[in-house]
């Protein structure tokens, strides 16, 4: 008998692969000068995506055979990245037309980079975990070359695309070995073997445990954590702004919600051994992203380190290895976005006499030649610090507290610390604006979307605060959903 | 007599895989080496996969190891591409010449 396949869930996907292949032909056949368009077309497929991903409902559902899956987990992650990319397609077309390098492809790359993160965090299985995450690398190799007369963005995806592969590479390799000393590369196949096998130490063998950490090192690779980290700080500063931008944020979430299915999911019964790993990533990132920082003249370049920092927060709250942790990296990653976002609105609008600038000097006096932009930088910056109220502290908080709770103080106080030592970068990015001689004003107006992004993250960031129900009670829920023994 | 059996296929898959990494991080020459190396990698594991699934009566190997192949086609495509716009920046792929962006 035939079985029928059930697309239902895989509806967003269909949808935003459909509409991107439609995009590209409307591009190559329309005569005219088309990237605007197809942007503003591309910003609603991905609306349409996401009301697409909220009308599945909470239920969980599989599709192809087990391998895909749709749940509130990957619900949660899908609204978070169209989110992310819509944000940053919006913000990139004012500097592409700029630039004058604006192509149709570019929003339609973007498009295929999202379709591979919806994949990734819906995958269930090592086969559609590789198909997702490729599809991801691929677009995004291109778009961190996408300026391809300028010397520095050429070597940036040339760099991002040998380290990249060599990533996929690993990954490729620790999957292998797993489906073959565990026989399967489905997901619940794993955590059934695991579980079942846990005690006699049958089903824990070498070759399992070195296929974990290829698995581990591999998707490290992709979260950009320390010590697989080298790759960031060169694309940060060598791709065009807009795609920095969009590197910072959909595929980090991606990638977070992707390392934390697989860990909680087959490897859930293997935390003993995955735990210590986890918290030497976490640890070696928020040193090394609070360290290599302070030394950065470029804005990207710091904003990369400052990334490194960010997931070494969020592995924090992985390696507790509890839904409080899970819940804790979520809230993390959605105020993430938020703040990264407004930073990029702000290094985009960076602009004197037509030309980008991109070093932290030339915001001196910001605050007296355009007070707006330089209070919403203040409050990012704070934000990014840590410092209460604002959301960027509630982030940490989440996290810190499940490392304490799963008893892990040496981590919570390191991160503290680090946290500490991170806080004086941020710091002297304010300082710089406000108390610095006046530089040159930058031009304006800096464009409506702009300023619609700097608006909507500085609000998000001083409100959550006030208002976090809606976003802490989604992100149980969609953590809950990963601990089926514990709900 | 001498029988081939599965560890002789992961020995010679490990080295190959061993090897391509080593031409990743080593080679000082040329880009297309690294190209080459990215290869080699992803051949040892479609021989583990192949080997396993032979191994276990399960398909699933040779299935995933035919998605490793299109793959690693497009992966190869696009690097190419990336090579050939950074050669007509440059003038020329040598390794050491990739080196304007760091610190």
């Amino acid at each position: 008998m035939i079985q029928t396949l059930d697309l239902v869930p895989v509806l967003p996907e269909v949808f935003v692969a459909i509409a991107g292949m439609a995009l590209l032909m409307l591009g190559v056949f329309r005569k005219e000068d088309n990237t605007r368009p197809i942007s503003v077309l591309t910003i609603l497929v991905l609306a349409a995506a996401m009301v697409l991903v909220s009308s599945l409902g909470a239920d969980r559902h599989l599709a192809f055979n087990g391998a895909f899956v749709a749940d509130r987990f990957s619900g949660f992650a899908k609204a978070l990245i169209l989110l992310a990319s819509a944000m940053t397609c919006a913000m990139s077309l004012p500097f592409l037309e700029k630039e004058q390098i604006g192509r149709f492809e570019y929003p339609v790359l973007v498009l295929f980079a999202t379709l591979g993160m919806m994949m990734m965090v819906s995958a269930n299985d090592f086969m559609s975990l590789y198909l997702g995450l490729e599809l991801q690398s691929l677009s995004l190799y291109v778009l961190a070359a996408y300026h391809r007369d300028n010397h520095r963005a050429t070597e940036a995806g040339l760099k991002y695309f040998v380290l990249g592969a060599l990533a996929s590479g690993m990954l490729l390799y620790g999957a292998s070995l797993l489906y073959g000393f565990v026989g399967t590369t489905s997901f619940e196949g794993l955590a059934k073997v695991f579980a079942d096998g846990h005690g006699h130490g049958t089903a824990v063998n070498f070759g399992v445990i070195a296929g974990l950490v290829f698995v581990l090192a591999g998707l490290s690779f992709k979260i950009s954590a320390v010590p697989f980290h080298m790759w960031a700080p060169d694309v940060y500063e060598g791709a065009p702004t807009p795609v920095t931008s969009f590197f910072a944020v959909a595929p980090k979430i991606a990638a977070m919600c992707l390392l934390t299915r697989v860990l909680t999911g087959p490897f859930g019964e293997l935390a003993d051994q995955w735990r210590q790993v986890v918290t030497f990533l976490s640890i070696a990132s928020m040193f090394v992203g609070a360290f290599a920082a302070i030394v950065q003249s470029n804005i990207k370049r710091l904003m990369a380190y400052s990334a490194i920092g960010h997931v070494g927060f969020m592995l924090v709250g992985i390696a507790s290895g509890s839904d409080l942790g899970i819940q804790g990296v979520l809230i993390y990653l959605a105020i993430y976005l938020f703040m990264n976002v407004g930073v990029f609105a702000v290094i985009l609008s960076m602009r004197q006499k037509g030309r980008m600038l991109e070093g932290i000097d030339d915001l001196a006096g910001l605050s007296k030649t355009n007070p707006a932009m330089a209070v919403v930088m203040a409050v990012l910056m704070f934000s990014m610090a840590g410092v209460p109220p604002l959301a960027g502290f509630w982030g940490k908080f989440y996290v810190f507290m499940a490392a304490i709770e799963a008893h892990m103080y040496t981590l919570a106080i390191l991160g503290v610390l680090s946290s500490v030592v991170s806080a004086y970068y941020y710091l002297r990015i304010i300082k710089v604006m406000y108390f610095d001689e006046a530089a040159e004003a930058f031009d304006r107006p800096v464009g409506r979307a702009m300023g619609v992004v700097m608006a909507v993250a500085t609000l998000v960031v001083l409100a959550f605060t006030f208002l976090p129900g809606p976003l802490v009670i989604s992100a149980k829920a969609a953590a809950a959903v990963l601990f089926p023994a514990a709900g | 007599m001498f029988e081939i059996g599965l560890s002789h296929y992961l020995t010679v898959a490990a080295i190959i895989f061993t090897l391509g990494v080593f031409g990743i991080f080593i080679n000082r020459k040329n880009i297309i080496i690294i190209m080459m190396s990215i290869e080699m990698m992803l051949l040892a594991v479609n021989l583990n996969l192949v080997a396993f699934s032979s191994y276990l009566n399960d398909l699933v190997g040779q299935v995933f190891a035919m998605f490793i192949m299109t793959v690693a086609a497009a992966e190869a495509a696009i690097g190419l591409a990336i090579v050939v716009i950074f050669f007509r920046n440059r003038g020329t792929i040598a390794v050491e010449e990739v080196s304007q962006l760091k610190g």
